[in-house]
């Protein structure tokens, strides 16, 4: 245990992103996010990453448009939002992945308004799952650091190129004090090559960046965007072992699984939840039940194949949801997962749960709960395909 | 795995409390998680923070439901919120009052109660109770080493009002393990 010490998840986070030697963060604050730019103005003030540039915008509108510039003229950047913050960002985040900027940002995971919350969920960075973005997720503060290196060397892959969102759960894991590992500059330095564009801005060799594009060249410009992020799933798989290999860690490549192999009852989540249901699973596979969790890791790329031969011999899927399309009343794992399991041979009912939204706590109750509930729908057949698990009906 | 519940007020330094819990069991060799609850923290408005200790890390993320210890640093507490809530049956809560624990009404749990405030004018002087009563914890159930509630203390206040804080640690240590 000597070279964990016990810090906050932001600070792990902004103590990675340093080590990545980023050139330019453009940062605004917001809640729960704050704590991480607060350290790496810290850092930056400090001299203590180099010759970076921290600017303190306006906006997270002139954040993100601050990076795109920053990252187009050859600069690796960071950056950290959430939310409502994210959410300002949003016509400029297609900008980003269209120009093929491999920016990296955290997103502290954070409920969108209205009602105003501050607390966890994960609708702020499903709702931008069409812009382009790779969106990797962090089951605690160890991962959600040793992530950030890993979303860099993945997006500035050459034959991807495009950006990435390291996604955590806010207050649950950045505010979190625990024992972690802060990664070394030696062990980074080994792991992540300086960024290296094919193409960058510069002056004595003019090119032109998201230029206008007629009906007859659009398409495939989307085209060879999602061909990067076709080449992203092997990348994130290999670069999951590199890591592994340098920092002697493992979280999983694409997905990961927990008493995955004989498990009759699937759960499938992402996030900080993956601790609690860990320890639920413990507890009911001493009963004997054959319950066992499928992690999502990335969810953008989705990672289809890898889940259809982790489920296949299930016999019933539970997808748990920190979000909500309103108007399909499910959440985006359950969609995303239902839809891959179309045009196969695999028929295994799909029984979707919510909870978790605007910062309501999960309690281990809630998991054994649920898995109650997959047992019946198994033998009875599933009424409700998807609802909310923790709904207050005295309040409805 | 023990699980802690800290009650307070906003700006009496729960959160600090609980981090400094963790800080000192990991000092001690063991693994920790201390955590807010979340709240939109105002001066004066009931706070909640929590640490676990345990041998093997700790996986989970929910709240502490069934807590093995409850510090409570604001008696006037009691008459606002179930501060014994859940805790286990061998559980201990120590308040910080100056009325003698066996009177307290509402609690059928252990307690043990510590004047903290009159520790904290006393020997560091200012009424700031989150440290005397890490202090007070350490000694009344052995959870935690005393010298590594010290150490994180100490290196978490500087210079005088460090010595201050270790010192009154040290103080609220001793009048607990009289009891204990």
């Amino acid at each position: 245990m000597s070279k964990l010490t016990v810090v906050e998840g932001s600070y792990a986070v902004a103590h990675a992103a340093k080590v990545c030697r980023p050139d330019v963060i453009p940062a605004y604050p917001i809640t729960p996010q704050t704590h991480i730019v607060e350290e790496l103005s810290k850092f930056a003030a400090n001299g203590e990453i180099g010759a970076c540039e921290y600017i303190t915008v306006e906006s997270e509108f002139s954040a993100i448009s601050a990076l795109i510039g920053a990252c187009a003229a050859g600069a690796r950047t960071y950056s950290a939002t959430t939310s409502q913050g994210l959410a300002l960002m949003h016509e400029v985040l297609f900008n980003a992945s269209g120009m093929r900027l491999p920016l990296v940002m955290t997103v502290a995971n954070r409920a969108m308004s209205a009602p105003l919350s501050i607390w966890n969920d994960h609708q702020d960075s499903i709702a931008q799952r069409d812009t382009g973005w790779i969106q990797l997720y962090a089951e605690d503060p160890q991962e959600a650091a040793d992530m950030t290196p890993q979303v860099y060397k993945i997006c500035e892959d050459n034959k991807i190129m495009l950006p990435a969102m390291a996604c955590f759960d806010g207050f649950i894991l950045t505010h979190v004090y625990e024992p972690v590992v802060l990664l070394e500059q030696d062990l980074t330095d080994e792991f992540l090559p300086p960024f290296a564009p094919e193409h960058i801005l510069d002056p004595s060799n003019p090119k032109t960046f998201g230029a206008f594009a007629d009906p007859g060249v659009y398409s495939e410009f989307r085209y060879m965007q999602e061909l990067g992020m076709s080449a992203a799933l092997k990348k994130i798989e290999t670069v999951a072992d590199e890591f592994n290999e340098i920092y002697g860690r493992y979280y999983g490549g694409l997905i990961d699984g927990y008493y995955l192999d004989d498990a009759e009852i699937v759960l499938v989540a992402m996030g900080s939840v993956i601790g609690t249901i860990k320890d639920v699973l413990d507890e009911l596979r001493a009963e004997g039940k054959k319950v066992g969790l499928l992690k999502i890791r990335s969810f953008r790329p989705f990672p289809t194949d890898a889940i259809r031969n982790a489920v296949k011999n299930a016999a019933i899927i539970v997808p748990l949801d920190k979000s909500i399309s309103i108007g399909k009343y499910e959440g985006a794992l359950c969609t995303e997962i239902k839809a891959s399991l179309y045009n196969t041979k695999i028929d295994i009912p799909v029984l979707g749960y919510m909870f978790g939204h605007g910062g309501r706590d999960i309690p281990p109750e809630r998991i054994k709960k649920i898995v109650s509930e997959a047992e019946k729908a198994i033998v009875n057949g599933i009424t409700i395909e998807s609802s909310y698990v923790d709904l207050r009906e005295e309040l409805l | 795995m023990k699980e802690i519940r800290i009650h307070g007020r906003g700006g009496q330094g729960s959160v600090t409390a609980a981090e400094l819990l963790a800080v000192a069991a990991f000092e001690d060799g063991k693994y920790s998680q201390a955590f807010p609850s979340f709240g939109v923290e105002r001066r004066g408005a009931p706070v909640v923070a929590f640490t676990r200790i345990d041998d093997k890390p700790i996986r989970m993320r929910s709240q502490v439901y069934e807590p093995d210890y409850v510090v409570v640093q604001d008696a006037t507490l009691i008459d606002v919120i179930d501060v014994a809530g859940g805790i286990k049956k061998d559980g201990l809560i120590i308040i910080n009052t100056e009325k003698d624990a066996g009177k307290l009404k509402n609690i059928s749990a252990k307690v043990m109660a510590i004047d903290a405030t009159k520790i904290a004018m006393d020997v560091i002087g200012r009424p700031i109770v989150n440290t005397v009563l890490l202090g007070a914890f350490a000694g009344a159930t052995g959870e935690i080493r005393l010298e590594s509630i010290k150490k994180a203390v100490g290196e978490r206040f500087s210079g005088k009002i460090g010595e201050k804080n270790v010192a009154a640690v040290d103080a609220a240590y001793k009048a607990m393990e009289a009891h204990a």
